[in-house]
This record gives structure tokens, sequence and C-alpha cells, in this order.
């Protein structure tokens, strides 16, 4: 006991204190470590996609019969396919079409979401129920599903895709919003805000938007990377984008019939948009975790 | 000829008239009649207001305290026109409020309200300064370059640190969320001020602080004050006139003092029996639940639960009549101060 109650004093309490209140403080970075190595990782995607001239060793479309189905060397990093493309170059050009179709058919998916949403929310009676059976129907179907229909009536192209996508992501998009919606609007401010006579669109402008519009954005961080998927599983379909595109769906499929002499083919377009997807859930996840408005505090 | 229609009519109401004033008003739901099977559609009428007077006079100051399920929150909709009642007429300062709310922003400004929730009743994503400004802006109190200036006048007026202004609702504590609230309902500088128990559930310093700053407040300002509480202590602090509700009407008005002295009706003697004290052990309450309004005893409302009911008393239905000075009690055989001095002293 006498030697005991010396010696925790001593060391216990001045280490203690200090390494609290900078755990509270630390960045996210440095508390998220995982979170931090897939914003690295989604970022080099990025930057890679947007400097993908200076950064792919050699043209994506140049064919080169000299160099067909090589293994992974030094002169072509992840081998080259059944043409001679470089495979490494043609993931680089690709990352290009995979965020390009993501982000602009996650964008269109949102805003038509946040439109059908919030008048769904806010309307009630028939068009709210006409709006949801509507939505319904979207969500009856998998989004792939929905796309390959949307393609079939739009045709081929990148520009197709991104919107055939698009559309294809609204239901899921509206039934959040929705939800969000209803919730919102029955809340206390709200009626504040009423009781102050302020008009019934400004109220809405005002207090229910920002608070619906944050979710929002946390999902569309969160779906880039669903967005991404059914556009790389239409190309693999072979209805996405047309082929000399260096897509990485499309990649996988020209790569399925030499699977298993030439296995780099499909391996390394599959490998690219697998790090790609999990990097984005990561980042989508943390980004929820941290700004989520139910488990932000005080700022 | 209009003129002189008009001058005969303002003299019944333009010599001071009341903030507001309710005449017999009703408030009927309709809901699901109890028991109804799964097909079958029947309602019945919940009356959760019957037969309301109130009158509440410029600069005055009026508790409303009843049981929870009395009927003061929709009495509360009622005057702030959020709600048009069944039946009756309420009327602020001569006009029927509804009326008076649809006409502009002239009665949102005038009336002002702090929520009991009053965290839920701030958007959480405004800060402080936003919050406050809002109704500065919507009602063009003070131009673009004051606005900051009234901000900080505001927060400091109800006692909030200087830096308060850009944070969130989220980072501060219940009695400063409160607070911000009452700031915020008095950005509109309004002559009415509706409040929804507005220090239940603080601790009981912070209770005394905001009881002192609305205190002081509606000195100042010459707010005419609506206070609704549960707590007997507060409202004799802060008003200087209650008003009694049990059960969809108000059983018992007056100055707040003398009610609380000797209540004239059983319900008020129960209730000011039922507060706790220091040293004392916590008397009998009151016999049995608060009736279920779609089920109304017959006669008086309180006969059921009445220590003092009489045979007539089940027959019934007394109306709120005067008694005494400024009192006005809803009972047969209201308790005179010595009956009440008794019943307290069982």
């Amino acid at each position: 006991m006498s030697i005991q109650t010396p010696e925790a004093p001593t060391t216990l309490p001045p280490a203690e204190p200090p390494k609290k209140a900078k755990t509270g403080r630390r960045s996210i970075f440095l508390r998220r470590p995982f979170f931090t190595i897939a914003l690295i990782v989604a970022a080099a995607y990025v930057l890679a996609a947007i400097f993908a001239p200076f950064v792919a060793p050699y043209d994506p479309v140049m064919q080169d019969i000299n160099a067909m189905m090589q293994a992974p060397s030094v002169a072509h990093p992840l081998g080259t396919d059944s043409y001679g493309q470089d495979i490494l170059s043609r993931v680089i050009y690709g990352a290009r079409y995979a965020l390009i179709i993501g982000i602009f058919s996650v964008l269109i998916g949102a805003a038509g979401g946040l439109v059908i949403g919030l008048a769904a929310g806010l309307s009630g009676g028939w068009l709210e129920w006409a709006l949801m059976r509507l939505i319904d129907s979207i969500l009856a179907l998998p989004s792939l599903i929905l796309a390959v229909a949307f393609i079939a009536i739009l045709g081929q192209g990148v520009d197709k895709v991104v919107v055939a996508v698009g559309l294809s992501m609204i239901g899921p998009f509206a039934r959040t919003v929705r939800a969000d919606v209803m919730q919102v609007r029955v809340q206390l401010f709200v009626e504040a805000a009423t009781l102050m006579s302020i008009p019934y669109l400004k109220v809405i402008w005002r207090h229910v938007l920002p608070n619906v519009i944050f979710p929002l954005a946390v999902q569309v961080t969160i779906r880039i990377s669903e967005a991404i998927l059914v556009s790389s599983s239409l190309s693999f379909l072979g209805i996405g984008v047309t082929p000399p595109t260096p897509d990485w769906g499309l990649m996988i499929a020209e790569g399925r019939a030499f699977v298993s002499f030439a296995a780099w083919m499909s391996a390394m377009p599959g490998f690219a948009l697998a790090l790609l997807l999990i990097a984005l859930s990561i980042v989508g996840d943390g980004i929820r975790e941290e700004f989520d408005p139910k488990l932000r505090r005080g700022a | 000829m209009i003129m002189s229609q008009i001058q005969t009519k303002r003299p019944a109401t333009a010599p001071n008239p009341p903030v507001f004033e309710l005449i017999e008003v009703e408030q009927e739901f309709s809901v699901p009649k109890p028991g109804r099977g799964l097909f079958n559609r029947d309602t019945v009428g919940l009356k959760a207001l019957d037969g309301v007077r109130l009158s509440i006079a410029q600069g005055a100051s009026l508790a409303l305290v009843g049981e929870s399920g009395s009927g003061k929150s929709t009495l509360l909709r009622v005057l702030l026109g959020l709600d048009a009642p069944s039946g009756g007429r309420a009327l602020y300062r001569g006009r029927p409020i509804r009326e008076a709310r649809a006409r502009g922003t002239g009665f949102a400004r005038d009336v002002a309200m702090v929520y009991q929730d009053a965290r839920g009743s701030l958007d959480p994503r405004m800060t402080v300064g936003q919050l406050i400004a809002e109704p500065l802006r919507h009602f063009n109190i003070v131009k673009k370059g004051e606005e900051a200036a009234r901000v900080a006048q505001l927060i400091d007026r109800v006692g909030l640190p200087t830096d308060a202004a850009s944070r969130y609702p989220s980072g501060l504590s219940g009695g400063q969320v409160r607070r911000v609230a009452i700031a915020r309902a008095l950005a509109s500088e309004p002559s009415v001020l509706v409040a929804d128990e507005a220090v239940s559930g603080l601790d009981v310093s912070t209770q005394a602080q905001l009881l002192t700053l609305l205190r002081s407040l509606q000195r100042d300002m010459g707010l005419t004050l609506v206070f609704i509480t549960h707590d007997l202590g507060v409202a004799s602090y802060l008003c200087e006139e209650i008003a009694i509700m049990y059960l969809g009407r108000i059983v018992e008005t007056g100055p707040t003092d003398a009610v609380l002295d000797a209540p004239a009706h059983p319900y008020s003697a129960a209730l000011r029996a039922a507060a706790p004290r220091f040293f004392e052990p916590i008397p009998e309450p009151l016999p049995g639940e608060i009736p279920s309004p779609l089920d109304l005893p017959k006669g008086c409302r309180f006969s059921s639960r009445c220590p003092a009911a009489q045979e007539d008393c089940r027959l019934r239905d007394p109306q709120l009549g005067q008694q005494g000075a400024g009192r006005a009690v809803a009972c047969l055989h209201p308790l005179t101060s010595t009956g009440a001095q008794a019943s307290e002293n069982r």
C-alpha cells in the first residue's frame, strides 16, 4: 500500500489528461487511418484520371502487334491485351470514364431524387401517393436492369450511360429525401417559422431544404461507387460504352476469353475497379460518420 | 352612414380592448370511436376545450395552470391562431385571431412564442446569431448594417455570453437554449409573449435565473405575458393573474395571490395542497385519474374526484361566474376562505 500510493500519482495523472485533451481535437485523418488511406487512394485515382496523358506510358488505343498478350514486365507493368494495347495506360484512362460516369450520373440521380422526394414529402394526398408508387416501381427493378432498359431506349455511348445510370438512381435518392423531408417538416422549428408568418416556400427554402441537402450530399458520396459499378456492368455486358474506349468493364469483358492463359487482361482492370469502389465506400462512410447531423457535436 | 355605423360599433371595443378575449371557446376533435371495429369508420367528438372564457388585458401577466390533458396546449394553439376554434369566438384586440393572423405579419410580430422544447424550435443548422437575426430580417426591424449590433444587444439582454452568436444550438446547455429562444422571441419587439413551460425541466438555479430574466423583461418592456406552467410556485412568482384549467374548462381565475391563498374551487385547493413543501409529508393526492374527455361525468366535470361533492354537483354543470373581487369560479359550492383553510389543514 505505502509503495503503491506514491508511485501511482507521479506516473499516471500527468500523462493521462493531456493525452485525452489531444484525442478530442486530433484531426479526422489521424483518428481514422482507414479513411485516410482510402482518401489517398481515391485522390490518386482522381489525379490519374485528370493527368492521364502525362501519367500513362502509352497511348491507350495504340495497338502493337509485336506486343500482344504479354505478361506484366518492365516495359508493360500490367501486361498487354490481345491487340497489344498497354493495360496500365488503359486502366489509367479508364479511371477517367469511371469517375466521369460515376459523378455525373449520381448528380443526375440526386437532383431528380431531390425534386421528386421534396414534392412527395411536402405534398401529401394523391400526388404523394402517385409519386411514391412511381418510385416504388423504379425501386422494384435493380438499378442495373433499369439502366439496361434506358440504354435500350437511348442508345450507346458515354453520355447515354451517364443519363441511363443517373435515371436508374433516382428511385433510391427520392426515397431517402422523402423520408428526411417527412421528418424535418414536422419539426418544431418549422412550426415556429410558420408562426412567424414566414411564407411557406421560404420556410421550405430556408429550413427544410438545408436539413435535407446535407444527408443527401453524404448519400451522393456513398452512391458514386454504385454508379461506377453499374456503368462497368453495362460495359461488361457490351451495351455501355463502345469498344475502343478504355473502359474497365469493357476490358474485363474482352479478357474473359483469354482468362485461362492471360489472366492479367481481366484481372488488372477488375482489380482497379475493386480498389476504387472499396476506397470510395470507405471515404463515403467516413464522411457520413463524421458529419452526420445526429452525431455531430456543436461547432 | 357608414361612418356612423363604424362609430357606433367602435365604442363597444375601443376603450382598451383586451389583448386576447376568449368567449365560450370550444375545440372539438373527431377521434376514432373507442372499441370500434377494423372497418368501422365511426368517430366521436373529443372536446379538448369546452366553454373557455378568458380575457387578457394589455400588460397583464397570466399563468395558465392545469394537469396534463387539461387542454392547455390546445388553448395555446387557439391563442396563437394555429387552429381555429370549432365553437365560440377567439378575439385578438377585438378581431378574430385567425383573421388577424391572415391579415399579414402584424399579428405574428406582436405575439411571440417561446416553446417548451426550445431546442426543437431552433433550426440546428443555423447559428445563434442567424437564428436571432431571422425575425429581425423577416419583420424588417433594423437596417442591414445595424443587424449585427442588434443581435449582440439581444444576446446581451438575455444574459448569453458575447461569443454565443457564432455557436450552434447543439453546443449550448438547456438553459442557454431557452435564453436563445427568448432572445428570438424578443427580436420582433412583441407586446405579447406566450411561453409554454419555458422553465420546466431545468435545474432550480437555472430556473430562477430565467424567471428573474422574464420578470425583468416583462417589467421593462411592458410585455403582456401568458405563461403556461404546472408549477404553482413559478406562477405566483411571475404572474399577477392565474387561470386554472381542468378538463378543457377554466375552473378558477383571479389574482394569483388571492387564488392561491384561498382557493374557491376544490380543484384549485387540491392543486395547492399537492405542491410539495419543505419538511412536510406530501399530502394525500386527489383520488383517481383525470376522466377521459370522451366520457365526461354528468353535471360538474370535477364531481367524480371532488372531495366536497354534493348531490346537485352530479346534476348541474356550473359555469364560470363572479366570485368576489376580480375572481371567478366554476363551482356550485365554492369554498369560502374558512372552508379553504379547513380543507388545507385536513
